[in-house]
């Protein structure tokens, strides 16, 4: 019983990591692995700068939604 | 492999001289390997195409040939999908074989030129779903249900074979050769293949389609809030909603997607339920009943606004709203259907497949039924977002098959659903929901009598349905409203009563679907007048350089303000329509999206033959001619048809004519100032045609030229110069497909045992 509690516990998790994903929410996770991966020097953005950069820079750069 | 044509001599910078790393694995599967894989048939695999193939034919037969009383919806799923999977497991691999041969030797942008921000590699699944939820929206969901007037079958074999050979061909070529130049935008591609002039059409021709496409989305709406105070309530409420939202994830807890999201979610819930408790209250029922041009100004002065606020406010967080809400009502929508299995009762051809003045949608089937269902089968505006932000997130080169092809296909799943429940009502219904007040009269009693009347067999409604309808729907009328958007309502409360909640829920559903439509068409609203703002911009700033400053706010307002009243002036326009708005315009919309399409093909169809692929430029060719040819035809029904119901100037002649014998009505308009207002809007919509199509075959033409050039040089051995980005050996690996082959599945395992600083050694990009 608990097994398959747990394989549907899993399976939900997964489904909200994949729709987290569809809707960019691991934006900053990925950022991140970038900047290490990058090997900057300089610390990279905090998570609250970050997502001010992002949408403050789709003001000037919009992405089209379709019909 | 003698059957592989030109591929060695021109692709030689690809398929050589591109030295991967000897440290790491192969960043790509051997391809002599993939091959084998691909040519051998087991026989479990033989047996399940044979299945899909054999299923697929069944229900193509059932809903073909078979001539019942009714057919079961179900059929529309079998069919459709088993189409999509034959599509895409032989004729996307064709294309794949000879015109694209990605290669995954080489880097994507994503990988070249990552930057944890704009380019950033994704995983492939997850891209698939953020792709699907950028190209679907609200036009799959309305086209379909405007071209049912004709029967189902028409519109079902051109949304199924449209996508398998047209739309998701567009959307692949363009989202492919997009990423070869790091994500370059269409238009872009459009200036370096064509030349100067091809270009430059291209571009105006993108601004003035993205205007019509903006008012017509934008008049759907106005359609189904007009007179609807439920409506307009819950609708309204997304507004405050997303401020919420956006100050949430801006202030208090910044990156808290998921979490603001379904914050978001329940308090729309409960917009839409508090909307039916406003709406019975006496005070709600009067603020909030608004006419349609009133809605029009309002969603006129909200475009203007929404376009100037920064994006984190009102744009990003209504985005995630949308993108919510989208994903779920699919699949909602598709196990609704397939649980229930409604019955449908409307012919394979109706009376009005053969006729032109339908009242619905006049003109004759072709073209005009491949112009009113666009997305689903064959959307430009696709290569829009196709170009640019997708490729600039793909992983693999072998991916785009997958969310390029396969997203357009999901896309076209979305239409047919629509399709199936716009159909699932009772006909008599549909032509009253959907046929102008003009011929309706507006009131349940002239709409029964005009409906019987028309005398389509089985038909036969009474004033009492369309009341007891309007109750069940929480409206007080359901009267000619327009515009697709309401019938799917309609539609898809019926099949959802049967799933949950039975007719007491019906309400409930039915405001659902509108404000789910209304999300998407303001999110294209916002988003369209932004993109065309910048656009227009850029364009000006070419002689005023001062426009090129995207933080230059008097400029930015400006252009602003010159799109809103862009599409404000067509949103009017058709709100305030004599002949009945959506009715005329929505062809236009249509026209002008097959012609974005014909552009991006014709841009593709360069690329193509500069590439060196003469055998199988047919690929593109054949959704190229068959889009110029309806889109094309179809512009010129509408500039030169004598028929009034059908030419915007014959019309236009003959209401002028009426004016000038000094008569006080003509046909549907009532008084001298409707008639007036006739002659003026088919004046411009008729204009509207003659540029567009100009513009088309000015892009036609160039791409025709540079395809023949490259033949040219071709046979002359001279070399075709290539806008492609150099090619960058790639150090990752990813499979291709939704599910990894066995040749992947060991790759990525071996990528798997490469330690990270190995892998990502790369510093300093």
């Amino acid at each position: 019983m608990s097994a398959g509690m747990a394989l549907v516990a899993n399976g939900f998790r997964g489904f909200a990591r994949y729709l987290g994903g569809v809707m960019g929410a691991d934006a900053y996770a990925k950022y991140l692995e970038h900047h290490r991966a990058a090997g900057h020097q300089e610390p990279p953005l905090t998570e609250r700068e970050f997502w001010r950069d992002r949408t403050d820079r789709q003001d000037t750069n919009p992405q089209g939604r379709c019909c | 492999m003698a059957g592989v044509p030109d591929q060695r001599k021109n692709g030689s910078r690809a398929e050589g001289g591109l030295a991967t790393d000897p440290d790491l694995p192969p960043p790509s599967v051997d391809k002599a390997r993939l091959e084998a894989e691909e040519r051998r048939w087991t026989p479990a695999k033989i047996a399940l195409w044979a299945a899909i193939a054999l299923l697929g034919g069944v229900a193509w037969f059932m809903l073909a040939i078979v001539r019942g009383e009714t057919v079961n919806a179900i059929w529309f799923v079998f069919a459709s999908v088993c189409t999509y999977l034959i599509g895409y497991r032989f004729y996307s691999k064709v294309i794949e074989r000879y015109i694209t041969r990605p290669d995954d030797r080489r880097a994507t942008p994503a990988e070249y030129k990552a930057d944890g921000k704009d380019y950033v590699r994704t995983d492939r699944n997850v891209l698939f779903g953020h792709h699907f939820a950028a190209i679907a929206g609200a036009g799959p969901l309305v086209g379909p249900i405007i071209a049912a007037q004709m029967g189902y079958l028409p519109g079902t074999i051109w949304i199924i074979l449209g996508v398998v050979l047209a739309g998701a061909v567009q959307d692949y070529l363009v989202m492919f050769f997009s990423m070869r130049r790091g994500g370059r935008s269409l238009g872009q591609m459009a200036r370096e293949e064509l030349g100067v002039i091809g270009g430059t059409a291209a571009l105006i021709a993108t601004l003035l389609i993205m205007v019509i496409i903006v008012a017509i989305l934008a008049l759907v709406v106005v359609n189904a809030l007009g007179e609807s105070p439920w409506g307009v309530f819950s609708v309204g409420m997304t507004i405050p909603i997303a401020l919420f939202m956006g100050v949430y994830l801006r202030y208090l807890r910044p990156g808290k997607v998921m979490e603001v999201s379904i914050i978001g979610f329940v308090l729309l819930m409960a917009a839409i339920i508090g909307g039916g408790l406003v709406a019975q209250t006496e005070w709600g029922a009067t603020v909030f009943h608004l006419d349609k041009v009133t809605i029009a100004w309002g969603l006129l002065i909200y475009g203007f606004i929404a376009a100037v606020l920064p994006v984190w406010l009102l744009l990003a967080p209504r985005d995630y709203l949308s993108t919510f809400m989208k994903i779920g009502v699919i699949v909602m929508l598709a196990l609704a259907i397939i649980v229930v299995r409604p019955e449908v009762s409307v012919p394979a051809f109706s009376e009005f497949a053969s006729r032109e003045n339908g009242p619905v949608l006049s003109g004759a089937l072709f073209p005009f039924l491949f112009v009113t269902i666009a997305c689903g089968a064959l959307s430009g505006f696709h290569a829009l977002i196709s170009s640019g932000t997708t490729p600039k997130l793909v992983e693999k080169e072998r991916q785009t098959r997958y969310i390029g092809y396969g997203g357009m296909l999901m896309e076209s799943f979305v239409a047919i659903m629509a399709l199936v429940a716009a159909i699932s009502i009772d006909r008599g219904l549909y032509f009253a929901m959907n046929a102008p007040a003009a011929l309706t009269g507006g009131t349940v009693e002239t709409a029964a009598t005009w409906v019987n009347s028309l005398g389509l067999s089985g038909v036969n409604i009474t004033p009492g349905l369309l009341s007891e309808t309007a109750a069940n729907v929480g409206e007080q009328s359901i009267v000619s409203r327009t515009g697709g958007a309401p019938t799917l309502a309609v539609g898809l409360a019926h099949i959802m009563q049967q799933f949950i909640g039975g007719t007491a829920m019906m309400a409930f559903w039915y405001h659902f679907a509108i404000m789910f439509e209304a999300l998407f068409i303001l999110t294209a609203v916002d988003a369209g007048t932004r993109v065309a703002r910048f656009m227009l911009q850029d364009s000006i700033g070419n002689f005023v350089p001062k426009f090129k400053e995207a933080s230059w706010r008097p400029g930015a307002w400006l252009c602003t303000a010159i799109m809103v009243a862009a599409w404000g002036a067509v949103l009017l326009m058709g709100v305030t329509d004599p002949l009945g708005g959506i009715n005329t315009l929505f062809p236009l919309f249509g026209i002008a999206n097959q012609l974005l399409a014909a552009i991006a093909l014709a841009v593709c169809l360069a690329i193509v033959a500069k590439r060196g692929t003469f055998k199988y430029l047919w690929i593109v060719a054949l959704p190229l001619s068959f889009a110029a040819v309806v889109t094309i035809t179809a512009s010129f029904q509408k500039i030169f048809s004598p028929v009034p119901a059908v030419g915007y100037f014959a019309n236009n002649a003959a209401f002028s004519k009426a004016l000038a014998d000094g008569k006080k009505e003509f046909g549907t308009a009532k008084t001298v100032a409707a008639m007036e207002a006739v002659v003026r809007n088919t004046a411009i919509q008729g204009w509207l045609s003659v540029i567009f199509v100009v513009l088309t075959i000015i892009v036609i033409a160039t791409a025709v030229l540079a395809t023949v050039k490259a033949f040219r040089d071709k046979a002359a051995g001279r070399a075709t110069t290539d806008n492609e980005d150099p090619a960058v050996p790639s150090r990752v690996f990813a499979p291709a497909g939704l599910v990894p082959t066995t040749a992947e599945r060991e790759l990525a395992a071996e990528w798997d045992r490469v330690p990270a600083d190995v892998r990502l050694e790369r510093a300093g990009h």
